[in-house]
């Protein structure tokens, strides 16, 4: 019983390919051997959701889930989200463009937790939004300006 | 805030799952939807020398109807759970619970069979499975058995399961017609820990009168308590505000709760008898209305 696996994974549509710890959580996996530090680590157990990463399209917080589960998987992170050219995807200008961030921890976090709304609901409700957005923790903006940003994108503003 | 070192595997049959189970019953943990059991792994709270991970046993995600039986396997996950439209229809208290656990992302990975095992004292699901006489099947390599909810639950974090034994199934009775049936919880914002919740389920009869009554609740004790005396109170009456809110009373005399960090013994009673009288209420008026469920 080996302490390490090889593991095949697609992340951001890439195939990837690492031999990992056993107990690599998928947050780690992403930051420190695939350098995609785009996902944030805040608490680590699953309360802050800054780590929260898309798993085959699903929100999952990545600090609770091993990489060797991720095997056979499709992962999309922050990076993931941009248009094929690189230049930020629709969520992502909407943040910048409505002050959703101010130092930007929560944010990657912040993003694909919308991005999941916005795939299964595509106008949500400020509510709505909030509601979802529960799960994700930000110590600076007091949320407005995120809840503002994700109904801006929902909007194609 | 790392996990300490184990050995990990990812069977591919049930089979070599529960033998793996056998072998290492004295170290091993199981690896659900992992929403409890990874934060107890990064925390160092549990130091398992293995890991058996079930995520890639086949057809255990299951959810449906059979012989007069819902039935859940164990990798059947919160969100599919609460939007299976025979869910929503005939267990209208499980997707509810279902819906109010956690946050999005954890309800994508947590599983119904996963909850049950960890039996947090606040969980959802412990209270729908003692409220509907529901019962789970614990499968080794010796064999299988069910267990109903007061032989499952034995304590804070305790269950009767074997450390050999994995939960393959959660089974829950088909609700007769002119059944209404809902959870309500009370927690200070969306996704946090239940202080108070309550499971309920009440069946009409052709008088109008009250048939049946389940009532269990979570957060007042290490198990979920049944209100058995309370059910008693109301059957064979006619639903009236009066003798919901006197059975709600009843409910918070009977709890024995503790004080913590969370909310104080007296608040918890509070929350018991607003909550039941609220279950009750909303239940009542689903079994009067088309029938029930």
């Amino acid at each position: 019983m080996a302490k390490e696996k090889t593991i095949r994974v697609k992340v951001n549509g890439a195939e990837r390919r690492a031999t990992v710890e056993v107990r690599r959580n998928l947050a780690d996996f992403l930051r420190e051997d695939l350098e995609l530090t785009g996902t944030h680590l805040g608490c680590e157990h699953g309360v802050c959701g800054a780590c929260t990463v898309l798993v085959d399209g699903e929100a999952v917080r990545s600090c609770l889930m091993l990489a060797v589960q991720a095997e056979g998987h499709e992962i999309t992170t922050v990076e993931g989200l941009t248009t094929p050219d690189g230049d930020p995807g629709p969520l992502q200008q909407a943040f910048w463009d409505n002050h959703g961030m101010q130092c930007g921890f929560c944010t990657p976090g912040m993003i694909c937790a919308a991005a999941a709304l916005l795939r299964e609901n595509p106008h949500p409700t400020a509510a709505e939004v909030r509601e979802r957005l529960s799960g994700n923790l930000c110590r600076c903006t007091g949320y407005q300006d995120i809840v503002a940003s994700v109904l801006a994108a929902a909007e194609g503003k | 805030m790392k996990a300490a070192a184990f050995d990990y595997e990812a069977p591919a049959s049930l089979e070599e799952a529960l033998a793996l189970l056998q072998a290492r019953s004295d170290d091993a943990k199981i690896l659900a939807g992992g929403q409890s059991l990874m934060p107890m792994l990064n925390m160092r709270l549990a130091r398992p020398a293995l890991i058996v991970d079930i995520n890639r046993l086949p057809g255990l995600d299951y959810i449906r109807v059979a012989d007069g039986q819902l039935r859940i396997g164990a990798l059947a996950r919160h969100t599919a759970v609460a939007k299976h439209p025979e869910v929503v229809r005939g267990w209208p208290v499980l997707a509810e619970a279902a819906a109010q656990i956690g946050h999005d992302a954890i309800r994508n990975r947590g599983t119904v069979a996963g909850s049950l095992a960890h039996s947090d004292p606040t969980a959802e699901h412990p209270a729908v499975l003692a409220a509907l006489d529901g019962e789970v099947v614990a499968r080794s390599a010796k064999g299988e058995r069910t267990l109903k909810a007061d032989e499952l639950f034995l304590g804070y974090l305790t269950t009767a399961l074997r450390a050999d034994e994995l939960l393959t199934e959660v089974r829950l009775p088909v609700l007769p017609p002119h059944t209404g049936s809902t959870f309500v919880e009370f927690a200070p914002r969306v996704g946090d820990f239940a202080v108070v919740g309550i499971a309920a389920a009440v069946t009409l009869g052709g008088d109008g009168a009250w048939q049946d009554v389940r009532l269990a609740l979570t957060g007042v004790g290490g198990t979920p308590f049944r209100a058995r005396q309370a059910e008693s109170a109301l059957k064979g009456t006619r639903p009236k505000a009066a003798d919901i809110a006197a059975a709600a009373a009843q409910v918070a005399e009977a709890i024995e709760p503790d004080s913590d960090i969370k909310a104080s013994a007296r608040y918890r009673r509070q929350l018991a008898r607003t909550l039941t009288e609220r279950a009750l209420t909303t239940a009542a008026e689903r079994a009067a209305g088309q029938g029930g469920r």
